[in-house]
């Protein structure tokens, strides 16, 4: 009753070049081993759709929203104000030095928001994603990828507020400001290389979830963003300035408000921050292929 | 000489299922704790689902080659597999030329932005580059028919302009390798035969495509070659006439009586049909049924909830839908009665079905939620009658339906 299999014989391997005179162009699908190593040129293809999904969460984000683009600079102008009135007018907390209470907290602020923004986006970059992973291919970093690349936008447009704050206190930026971009880098491969972990694990554990904004208040508090780093006890200062935020919002202070040279990244957390995105790719390469299975 | 497109060797796909699904940290330390005391032990790991086994198969250059079988078969694991968004656990799949691959309309759709943005956006996520997009804007607008609405928000859609867009997208994708799933089962008729169209001209433009449908139909007119999948290995592989002709006969194996049994199904499974009963009436013998003489079909639960509904539709032999039944759309004459117990009856007054063999698939709701659904749940052969006194005999070349109707002729008897 039941028919046999038939199937047809398959040609000689021999054959694949014979076919493809102009070399092989297509795709070989197995069972991955390893963590297969970083997909640059398959990310680089695909550029042009890490180009649209930055776009459209640009587009989308304050789409049916009175005020629009507008959240981008009220986030930290108002969060500036809190923090003025309360740790600094109520309790006392000052800049160590005589820069303005306001300016000195906003200038934190750009460099933190980006970061805590920007991880709370990727970290559920996956999960949010779930119906792409779940149909389409396309290589899976993507989707963290262009999480983090929408808030550097919105530090753009907050930055050029900060130049007016400073026109306005009369404080002038050295050439010093021309390494800003580095200080960036670093939070943004900070901010990847934690956001890879978050977003693979919360494929699997949605405990992640609950975890994130609570990881970011922790690290907030570790960061000078309210207070400056000479509250910090000296002997606990090491331990400190693992945190790769430290260094970039100290530097970011440094440059921009007291005029100082480049400075204020330790070596230790910049080794660390590569460590995370290090090993954050390499967990993420190697959870990757049970994503459409699991989300 | 022809050349490989597509070339699978023992592909094998295993799911574990229940384990794995957004469990939470709590659970995976129980169970490590629990592995610690449980040595493992040899064989298979409870819960564990092969979707696929040893499945290879080779498809050339240009050829156009349906999949079927019943649902759960493995037909979407293996086009997931080749369009590469999930990994085989074993073998090896090649595949030659640029793939594309379309598993669902209107995946990456946003619904905040306008027609002509996810266009671009569609685009992007299907493969294609900007240039590509652009240069094919105006025939996709004008094959998706919404001109008009290109700047409105597509939640603003109805969902039949929604499918025409994001089909218009993805069938202008123009791979060397084009991987369908089921994309044809939306959409307004018209649409539908567009896109039938469309695709039947991606296949004579000598592009590769491999076609998983459940229309018979669509699937008999595009393809050349039928791969029919059976508990996730391929039962027949040869062309599409053989091909279908054996999955509608495996379709009639009665695969022992008792339904519960079956396990390609779909559904949470609290409640499950167990038997169907197709006759005449209570006291009639089952299974057989004439044209224009009445049909009760009754269907045996494991148990009763107060918001069940039941579904099922009838198919011809060439696998077409001929009428779907629905227990949700109230009519005047239904009964209700705790009494009935676990079953749920539906009764036709008169059957208008043309003579010969038809099967049903039945879906149990309850809420929102699909409890189960099986394919292929009964078989039953309408034999010739008598709708109202006139003959209804069987040639079923010409339609499958019979309707009560008078002539009126210009003649004196």
């Amino acid at each position: 009753m039941k028919d046999p299999v038939k199937s047809r014989p398959f040609a000689a391997a021999a054959m694949d070049n014979v076919l493809n005179p102009e070399g092989f162009s297509g795709v070989v699908i197995q069972p991955s081993r390893g963590w297969g190593g970083l997909p640059l040129g398959e990310v680089w293809r695909f550029r042009e759709l890490v180009f649209f999904l930055v776009w459209r969460d640009l587009k989308v984000r304050y789409r049916q929203s009175v005020l629009g683009a507008l959240w981008i600079i009220i986030q930290p102008l108002v969060t500036m104000a809190v923090f003025s009135l309360i740790f600094n007018r109520f309790l006392g907390i000052d800049s160590g030095n005589d820069v303005p209470y306001p300016v000195f907290s906003y200038t934190a602020l750009l460099p933190w928001m980006y970061f805590s923004n920007s991880l709370s986006r990727c970290s559920n970059s996956l999960v949010g994603n779930a119906a792409l992973i779940s149909k389409i291919y396309f290589p899976r970093l993507i989707v963290p990828l262009s999480a983090v690349l929408p808030g550097l936008v919105d530090f753009l447009i907050a930055f050029v507020i900060l130049l007016g704050m400073l026109l306005y206190y009369g404080i002038w930026p050295g050439w010093a400001i021309l390494t800003l971009p580095l200080l960036l880098l670093l939070a943004m491969i900070t901010t990847l290389g934690v956001g890879l972990w978050l977003s693979a694990l919360n494929v699997q554990y949605r405990d992640v979830q609950y975890i994130t904004p609570f990881l970011i208040q922790v690290w907030m508090y570790a960061t000078p963003i309210i207070y400056s780093t000479s509250r910090i006890p000296e002997r606990w200062l090491w331990l400190y300035n693992l945190n790769p935020m430290v260094g970039v919002v100290q530097s970011f202070r440094r440059i921009l408000l007291n005029d100082q040279s480049f400075g204020g990244v330790s070596w230790p957390s910049l080794a660390i921050a590569l460590v995370i995105l290090v090993s954050g790719l390499i967990y993420f390469r190697q959870t990757e292929r049970i994503f459409a299975d699991v989300v | 000489m022809s050349a490989v497109a597509i070339r699978c060797e023992k592909i094998a796909k295993r799911y574990r299922i229940g384990v794995g699904r957004h469990d939470t940290l709590r659970d995976q330390i129980a169970e490590g704790v629990s592995r610690l005391f449980q040595p493992a032990k040899g064989g298979e790991a409870p819960g564990t689902l092969w979707a696929l086994r040893d499945v290879s198969f080779e498809v050339q250059a240009g050829e156009v080659a349906g999949i079927i079988g019943r649902n759960g078969a493995g037909k979407s694991t293996l086009l997931k597999i080749l369009s590469r968004i999930t990994e085989p656990t074993q073998g090896r799949a090649v595949l030659f030329g640029r793939v594309g691959s379309l598993l669902e309309v209107g995946t990456g759709f946003h619904p905040e932005l306008t027609g002509r943005e996810n266009i671009f956006l569609n685009g992007a996520i299907l493969g294609m580059r900007r240039e590509e997009i652009q240069q094919k804007f105006d025939e996709i607008v004008a094959f998706s028919e919404i001109e008009r609405f290109l700047d409105t928000p597509v939640k603003r859609y109805s969902s039949g302009m929604y499918v025409r867009l994001a089909f218009a997208v993805a069938a202008h994708l123009e791979p060397e390798i084009l991987l369908v799933d089921e994309v044809l089962a939306v959409g307004d008729v018209a649409f539908q035969r567009k896109c039938l169209g469309k695709m039947g001209e991606v296949a004579g433009e000598g592009r590769t495509v491999l076609f998983v449908s459940h229309n018979m139909a669509a699937v008999q007119a595009l393809c050349t070659r039928g791969i029919f999948l059976r508990k996730g290995t391929i039962w027949f592989d040869g062309s599409i006439n053989d091909t279908i002709s054996t999955y509608l006969r495996t379709l009639e194996e009665i695969p022992g009586q008792d339904l519960a049994e079956r396990v390609e199904r779909r559904g949470k499974g609290a409640l499950r049909l167990t038997r169907v009963e197709i006759s005449e009436g209570e006291t009639m013998p089952a299974g057989i049924l004439a044209a224009g003489r009445p049909a009760q079909f009754s269907f045996y639960l494991t148990g009763t909830r107060s918001d069940l509904t039941c579904t099922f539709t009838i198919y011809d032999q060439y696998g077409k839908p001929v009428a779907n039944f629905n227990s949700a759309t109230l009519g005047p004459e239904d009964v209700y009665d705790a009494a009935f117990g676990p079953r749920i009856t539906c009764e036709l007054d008169e059957l208008l079905l043309a003579p010969g063999r038809y099967r049903i698939n039945v879906a149990l709701t309850a809420g929102n939620e699909l409890e189960d659904h099986l394919e292929g749940a009964a078989f039953f052969d309408v034999d010739p009658g008598q709708l109202r006194g006139r003959p209804v005999h069987a040639h079923s070349k010409y339609g499958v339906v019979t309707m009560p109707h008078r002539w009126k002729v210009p003649l004196d008897l």
